[in-house]
């Protein structure tokens, strides 16, 4: 197993369980956690070609990732003052109970 | 020009105004009606003198004339004139109608006291004499015919005025009908004229129609079978003035028309309206005899005015024979009129204007006389009208008989003294003269015969003799004193109880006196106590229910109806003297020329033998009549008639009136009615027809169209709309609003899309 195919399976394994958690976690907080992790994965993919790539003297790679950290940050601001606002309007947070966006 | 002749129009407006304020009228307003009517009549008379005392100068050339028009129709480029004309011809026929008017309208007073439509009578009244007015007036077809209508309307609903009476219902629709068959032709005559000389004015100042310039045009055309257009639109316009006067064959209406109540009868189917007629002829003389071949007595000879004497002839006699067999009082007198509308005809036809026109107003004068006096009789005898129930009104009512006499014997041509006797002498004399035939001297002369045979007959029988109503209206007058009391009857029902005690003809009688009728009862070998008393319970009923407030004996009317009988009566004999031979005066004011006061004339071999004649023709008439029915006179009201016992035939033929009613029922009406049958089976089968079929087609279609709405339309609408109703549920529940699930979805897609790509690439 080539050292890309190792970081590859990692990334994979965390996409999955980010799914899963996204999925099947009924609090609106921890599905965003979900969402991160697979965003995260992603993250990791870009490295993971960029460092066993083609041309690894070129700081692609990294300069994607800082930039997709930097909109992951600012999606995981908005997302949790989407979340505030939710819970403030429909006192939950349980994704399952927040079916309409009329209100 | 003089005032009267611009002012002319308040005459017949006069009336009008009066019947329009009658007609608004919200409540019927008895007095008012009546005095309005009469004022306006009184003003119109006093206006009409006027215009006569206007008329009695001389004019430029002949007689007295003045026009007064202006426009009042424009179509296209021309001009509809209205207009009057004031001439000899208006003036005394005014002055006749308004005078007559007047009288007849107080003597309604009297006679409509009773009536509860007392103000539409009144108003009915007044817009005839309007129309009469406006008839007599008019210097123009065109307005004549207007009034001309007006007038025949108010007939029609006179003659209807107790229209409940589906007889007088009847009558009025015959009058209406038969007068209309006339006036086609003289529309049919106006439209002609119009269109020949391009005026309807009579007089225009030589551009009138009646004038010489139209007349010498329209003689020299020519038109079917050879005749003048002027002879054809006189034969036309005379259809008109036959329909209104009734001569033969349009006779038919007159006779019917005495369903109306008696002034009516006495003022617009005697004296007034049926002389319109003869009046027509008289104005558009100048028409008739356009083109004329003047005889060797100054009489003119046309086409037309032959026809005119000839028509005039045959109804005189005609008329005057069915009379001889009526016995219904007022019937007689229609037939009279009839005959002597007649004899105007003739002597229009035969001597001109003049003879016409004074045997007219002397006729309007002893003819309005007559049926009042008949009117005053049937008030008096409650409303019979039969002269066999009458007889012996003499004593009862000596006022009325004496006019009564005057009337008669002026209608009869009594010599010298009744005004008849000039006027129907005239009128012999001249068709003595006559170029042309013989013959309707002959007829003037068997019918003057028939006149004063007949009205000898009818004054015989009403006025002397006995009292023959008591026979039935005693019978249940008195006969609850003779039912309970036989002792004291008086003589006069003595014979109705002989007659009706016998028991077979106890139930007639009781049937015939009593308004309920008796039926079922059968008087068997006790039937005289039954009988009577049956009788006394039914006539006390019917005594109480029928009139108590009168007495069963005729009386005499009271003065409203009275006075006027005698001012009539007074003009019956007066107005003779203008018009005898020996001072023609009458004759010299309508054609305007001169003539002097010549006794001498009346000893002249020709008007002397003739007089002599015809004196003797009213004697021998008078004797007759006297001798069948005066001296012995019937006893009972049934017993047959003195005529029909010695010739049944004739007098059966007479008294039916020559089957004339039956003749027009198998012929004309079978045709109407066939014609309306047809017209009747062509609208509802043909034209039905084709309608039913157009809403088949219709209906077919419209069914087509429901059915591919419902079924195709609305159908294959409706099952989409349902479809995507369906789906779009389906797919809502997709839409759940649950974010995870949507994730969910996404990433089974993401995993599927992944299997998708990893086995195409290795496919």
């Amino acid at each position: 197993m080539t050292p890309l195919q190792g970081c590859l399976l990692v990334s994979a394994l965390l996409f999955a369980i980010g799914f899963a958690g996204a999925v099947t976690r009924r609090h609106a907080i921890l599905a965003l956690v979900g969402i991160e992790l697979m965003l995260n994965a992603a993250n990791l993919n870009f490295i993971a070609f960029w460092r066993y790539g083609a041309h690894p003297e070129a700081l692609t790679g990294v300069m994607f990732v800082i930039f997709s950290i930097a909109i992951a940050a600012a999606e995981a601001a908005v997302g949790l003052a989407l979340i505030i606002a939710i819970y403030r309007h429909y006192k939950t947070s349980n994704l399952d109970e927040v079916k309409e966006l009329k209100g | 020009m003089i005032w009267i002749v611009k002012n002319l129009w308040l005459i017949p407006a006069l009336p009008l105004l009066a019947s329009g304020i009658i007609a608004v009228n919200k409540q019927p307003q008895r007095k008012l009606a009546a005095t309005l009517a009469i004022c306006s009549m009184v003003v119109a008379f006093l206006l009409s003198l006027c215009a006569f005392a206007a008329t009695l100068g001389h004019g430029e050339h002949g007689a007295f004339r003045e026009v007064f028009g202006f426009n009042w129709i424009q179509f296209g480029g021309q001009w509809m004139d209205i207009g009057w004309v004031l001439d000899p011809l208006t003036a005394i026929m005014l002055v006749m109608v308004t005078f007559v008017s007047t009288l007849i309208f107080i003597f309604s007073v009297g006679y409509m006291a009773h009536d509860e439509n007392f103000t539409r009578f009144f108003c009915f009244l007044a817009l005839f004499a309007a129309g009469m007015l406006g008839v007599v007036i008019a210097n123009n077809l065109f307005l004549f015919f207007v009034s001309w209508e007006i007038v025949g309307l108010t007939s029609y609903l006179l003659i209807g005025f107790w229209y409940h009476k589906p007889s007088a219902a009847a009558a009025a629709k015959k009058a209406f009908i038969t007068t209309r068959i006339g006036d086609l032709g003289l529309l049919l005559g106006m439209v002609w004229l119009y269109a020949e000389t391009g005026t309807l004015n009579f007089y225009d100042h030589g551009h009138g129609c009646l004038e010489q310039s139209a007349l010498t045009m329209m003689l020299a055309h020519a038109t079917i079978g050879g005749l003048a257009v002027s002879t054809a639109i006189g034969l036309l316009v005379f259809l008109g003035a036959a329909g209104k006067s009734g001569q033969v064959p349009l006779h038919v209406w007159l006779p019917d028309a005495m369903e109306g109540p008696t002034p009516v009868s006495a003022l617009i189917h005697a004296a007034t309206m049926v002389a319109a007629g003869v009046f027509l002829v008289a104005r558009v003389y100048p028409l008739m005899s356009a083109g004329a071949i003047i005889g060797e007595h100054g009489v003119p000879v046309t086409t037309a005015l032959t026809v005119v004497t000839w028509v005039g002839a045959l109804t005189a006699i005609f008329a005057a024979s069915i009379a001889v067999a009526q016995n219904d009082i007022k019937r007689i007198l229609a037939y009279s009129t009839v005959s002597q509308l007649g004899y105007m005809m003739m002597g229009l036809g035969v001597g001109g204007v003049a003879v016409g026109m004074f045997h007219l107003i002397t006729h309007a004068f002893f003819k309005a006389l007559l049926f009042l006096g008949s009117g005053s009789v049937i008030h008096g005898c409650h409303e019979e009208q039969d002269i066999r129930k009458m007889g012996g009104l003499k004593k009862f009512m000596p006022l009325t008989f004496a006019t009564y006499a005057v009337g008669m014997l002026a209608l009869a041509g009594f010599p010298l003294f009744f005004s008849g006797f000039w006027s129907k002498d005239e009128i012999l004399h001249s068709a003595h003269n006559w170029p042309v035939s013989h013959i309707p001297f002959l007829l003037g002369c068997t019918g003057a015969l028939f006149t004063a045979f007949y009205m000898t007959r009818q004054v015989a029988l009403v006025f002397f003799g006995s009292y023959r109503g008591h026979g039935e209206a005693s019978a249940h007058g008195h006969l609850i004193s003779t039912g309970l009391q036989p002792g004291v009857e008086s003589p006069a029902n003595a014979q109705a109880v002989s007659t009706a005690f016998p028991a077979d003809k106890a139930a007639e009688a009781a049937e015939m006196s009593s308004p309920l009728r008796v039926t079922g009862l059968k008087p068997g070998a006790n039937g005289k106590e039954q009988v009577s008393q049956s009788y006394a319970g039914h006539s006390a009923h019917s005594h109480s229910s029928e009139s108590s407030s009168h007495s069963h004996t005729p009386h005499e009317s009271p003065a409203v109806m009275t006075v006027p009988l005698i001012i009539l009566a007074g003009f019956a004999i007066l107005l003779g003297f203008v018009g005898t031979p020996a001072w023609p005066w009458f004759d010299g004011y309508l054609t305007g020329e001169e003539f002097k006061f010549d006794f001498s004339k009346l000893t002249e071999p020709g008007t002397l033998g003739l007089m002599l004649a015809s004196a003797a023709i009213v004697f021998t008439g008078l004797g007759l009549g006297w001798f069948l029915y005066g001296k012995r006179q019937r006893k009972t009201a049934d017993e047959k008639d003195v005529l029909e016992a010695a010739q049944p035939a004739i007098y059966k033929l007479l008294e039916n009136k020559y089957y004339v009613d039956e003749f027009y029922e198998a012929t004309v009406i079978r045709f109407n009615a066939f014609a309306a049958w047809f017209c009747d089976f062509a609208d509802k089968w043909i034209f039905g027809g084709a309608v039913l079929i157009v809403s088949y087609v219709t209906l077919a279609l419209a069914w087509l169209y429901k059915f591919m709405d419902e079924y195709l339309v609305n159908l294959g609408f409706d099952t989409g709309c349902e479809s995507l109703r369906e789906s779009g549920g389906a797919l809502s529940k997709l839409h759940a609003g649950r974010v995870q699930t949507y994730l969910r979805v996404i990433g089974v897609a993401l995993v599927a899309l992944i299997i998708f790509l990893i086995w195409g690439r290795k496919a």
